[in-house]
């Protein structure tokens, strides 16, 4: 039986002008998508019956403000080249595979589709990373903050927020 | 209708039933409550007794796990690991260790592969009794909730006795584990899995066909399995509504796919069934404990005597005076505390990493290659540094799939570590399963999802 | 009479500190890891119901110990003090654990280092989490604090009442 073609390779058939980057390391699959075609992306993984990715395991960001660049080059083969990537992993029950989607993002404003009319899930994940990168969602029915409280200012896992500052609610802030 | 009250004469069929005006409430269950474990804030709207409308709020107990883990070098996030889940730190801490060995294309030697799932079995057994017992005491059989927690202590004072502590142990470590399983250990284990048997034997007898157990937690709190992948729930609660999916066998990793065990499915996805998983996979775990400690390859290898036996504190304060005639030819013999790190156990449960692992105790006292591994791995800017990348590693939580997404950058600390937390897709579910039930069953609904607010939160 | 420590004063004093030490009812309010050694602690291996403090109470009007079990973060903390407000004298408050004590290894934007900041602590229980052991260890020196204190109302202290709560 021929081993099931990798999600990366389906996705870049079906969206090649979508699709930015597909690498393979360690095991994981990992297509960089454009933010504009990340929708249409989610419905083909999630509807096409080859992929059938019927669980959206973890939807998460990073904050590439402090990531060393002009080094050797990383041997997963992608450099990122925004400030923010909003970084999802799906799994196919069905299949039995996984597949990463990340989606880069800019500093300014930045904001990507929410994808919870596609998975559900996506509504609280998506809210956290609001919450602790500042990313908008689009569409998203109850963008408020999951983790922290409403009078936070700031978000917290940003690389330019501080670890030890405080704002506290009552009490000293040291 | 005041009429048909004061005369009762009129008869029943004349009577129209009475449309009262009602307007719903607005609860506010939490943050501190008895009866949630951890602190929590639901808001319910209420018809009466009925729950109409579900909001619940988090983050009460958010500890900043994933900024502090970019301050410090790989290992020193493992102690942050143990307070994720902990009630099951265990598999926190061999999650966490796994996807950094994936980063870094490290392979555990079988020994301490099977050590790890061990102890992690250990760690969901303890999970499991502290949810059922605790979900049992809200629901009155506090009789059940102290025959839990004996049972619990047993296995705590075993994992004492291989770790050091009770609940926040700290023990793997990139690349194996901290130290081997000490002497006795497989005697004192089979002795604890027989104690917890005739526990979960008297719980059961308990719960199992108690007529207000049943009737608490039967149909109650129902996820359909649609909805269930919807919000990509895992774990015990997804597998009671019917689906068969855990980590350990549909992606297997460590040891387990050498391991019979077979994986408790429920029907009707309702509180009733979540128990009957949850009690099912202690079983398990249990078996596939007995069945390591069968199989566990062969304990300390034998070392070559290098010398005649001096402490290992003399040695280094003799060479700290620069005294090597005293110390040449000396091997060292280090504190009994640190029995289990020394060079005859440490090659069989730890990689062959220099740059990842630390060296047996007796090389790091005795000689100058093993003090300075050990210093290019402990001091401030040295350290773990596994190549420029990310990776996303599974295992099977006590509530489900605990992921762990980490990004390196090159440097000797984590650039991002992100934990996917089980309970998290369970908790936003909450507004589903806790609508049209009374008020009264938003207890048992509760107790069933086992959130535990340091994976919620972190 | 009342303003000076004679002997029936403080007999009645020692009774009634006695009294309080030996049937304390405590609020858990538990948040994190520690609760999971408040509960073996309270259960049948470690038993802190011979101490008479085996009955909870979950209402702050109801309780006179606070213990504090586990991390209070920010968002956490006005309830906290809420709960502390609400508790009628006499009360006492128990630190449980380090993360109560100090904050912990839990240096960020999150935690409130100490709860001392926010309410007056009585008992400082450290540990990550601290054993049962240290926590009945603790829970003995808040007994000794009950019976040397005076009904909540500076009344002054009678050494002879101290000496004998340290002692208790």
């Amino acid at each position: 039986m021929p081993e099931p073609a990798l999600f990366s390779a389906r996705i870049q058939a079906q969206f090649p002008a979508g699709v930015l980057a597909t690498h393979q390391f360690r095991g994981d699959d990992t297509v960089v998508v454009r933010p504009e075609a990340l929708r249409e992306v989610a419905q083909f993984l999630r509807d096409d019956p080859a992929c059938a990715c019927l669980v959206l395991s973890d939807a998460t960001a990073v904050d590439y403000l402090k990531y060393p660049s002009g080094q050797e080059q990383s041997p997963s083969g992608t450099v990122p080249t925004t400030r923010f990537e909003v970084v999802y992993h799906l799994y196919s029950l069905e299949h039995n595979q996984r597949v990463r989607v990340k989606v880069p993002v800019e500093a300014a404003a930045p904001q990507v589709e929410s994808l919870t009319p596609v998975w559900p899930a996506a509504n609280w994940f998506e809210r956290e990373i609001w919450d602790m990168f500042g990313i908008r969602f689009a569409g998203h029915p109850n963008l408020k903050r999951l983790l922290m409280y409403e009078e936070f200012d700031g978000h917290p896992l940003r690389k330019d927020y501080p670890v030890t500052k405080r704002q506290p609610l009552i009490g000293p802030a040291t | 209708m005041a009429e048909t009250l004061l005369n009762p004469s009129s008869s029943p069929a004349d009577t129209a039933p009475v449309a009262y005006e009602t307007r719903d409430m607005l609860l506010n269950v939490g943050p501190q409550h008895p009866a949630m474990h951890g602190i929590i804030r639901i808001v319910v709207r209420l018809d009466g007794e009925t729950v109409k409308g579900v909001d619940v709020e988090i983050g009460y107990l958010h500890r900043g796990f994933e900024k502090m883990c970019e301050q410090g070098g790989y290992n020193h996030a493992i102690p942050y690991t143990d307070r994720l889940n902990y009630v099951s730190p265990l598999i926190n801490n061999v999650g966490y260790c796994m996807a950094i060995e994936k980063l870094m294309g490290l392979t555990v030697p079988e020994r301490g592969q099977y050590i790890r799932v061990i102890m992690s079995e250990i760690s969901r057994i303890t999970d499991h009794l502290t949810c059922i017992g605790a979900s049992a005491m809200e629901l009155g059989a506090f009789t059940v909730f102290l025959y839990m927690i004996k049972a619990r202590e047993y296995l705590w004072e075993l994992i004492e006795m291989v770790t050091g502590a009770r609940l926040t142990i700290s023990y793997c470590r990139v690349g194996g584990v901290k130290a081997d399983l000490p002497e006795g250990f497989e005697e004192r284990t089979r002795g604890a899995i027989r104690q917890v048997r005739e526990v979960l034997k008297e719980c059961d007898k308990l719960l199992t066909r108690n007529r207000i157990f049943v009737d608490r937690m039967k149909g109650i709190g129902v996820l359909s399995r649609a909805d269930a992948l919807a919000y990509s729930v895992t774990g015990p609660f997804l597998r009671s509504t019917g689906v068969n999916y855990d980590v350990r066998k549909a992606q297997p990793y460590l040891v387990y796919d050498r391991l019979q065990f077979e994986v408790p499915l429920g029907q009707h996805g309702d509180n009733l069934d979540r128990y009957f998983c949850r009690m099912e996979e202690m079983e398990q775990s249990l078996r596939i404990v007995e069945q390591c400690l069968t199989q566990l390859p062969g304990g300390p290898i034998q070392v070559d005597d290098e010398g005649r036996p001096m402490a290992a504190a003399e040695m280094v304060d003799e060479a700290k005076m620069g005294r090597i005639q005293a110390i040449a030819g000396a091997a060292p013999v280090t504190d009994p505390t640190l029995e289990g790190t020394n060079k005859s156990f440490s090659q069989r449960v730890n990689a062959p990493a220099k740059r990842a692992v630390l060296p047996p105790k007796d090389d790091t006292y005795g000689n100058i290659e093993g003090l300075m591994q050990h210093f290019k791995l402990i001091m401030y800017g040295h350290g773990i540094r596994p190549p420029k990348g990310e990776v996303y590693q599974a295992v099977e939580g006590a509530n489900g799939e605990l992921g762990f997404y980490v990004v390196s950058d090159g440097t000797d600390k984590p650039y991002r570590v992100r934990v996917r937390p089980p309970c998290l897709p369970i908790m936003a579910t909450l507004p589903i399963i806790l609508t049209d039930d009374m008020l009264a069953d938003i207890v048992p609904t509760f107790g069933s999802v086992n959130m535990i607010g340091g994976e919620l939160d972190r | 009479m009342f303003g000076q420590a004679n002997w029936l004063t403080t007999k009645v004093d020692s009774a009634v500190g006695w009294a309080r030490k030996f049937s304390i009812f405590q609020y858990p309010f538990v948040t994190a890891c520690c609760g999971m050694e408040y509960m073996a602690t309270a259960c049948s291996h470690y038993d802190v119901d011979r101490f008479g403090a085996g009955f909870p109470r979950f209402s702050p009007r109801q309780a006179d110990v606070l213990f504090v079990v586990g991390t209070i973060s920010h968002k956490m903390a006005p309830v906290l003090k809420k709960i502390y407000d609400q508790m009628a004298d006499p009360k006492w408050v128990v630190a449980f654990g380090v993360c109560t004590c100090t904050g912990g290894f839990y240096d960020n934007y999150a935690t409130v280092m100490g709860i001392d900041t926010i309410i007056p602590v009585d008992v400082y229980i450290p540990g990550c989490p601290p054993r049962p052991e240290n926590v009945l260890d603790g829970l003995m020196k808040l007994q000794a604090k009950i019976q040397a204190q005076h009904s909540g109302t500076p009344l002054g202290t009678s050494s002879e009442a101290i000496a004998a709560g340290l002692h208790a």
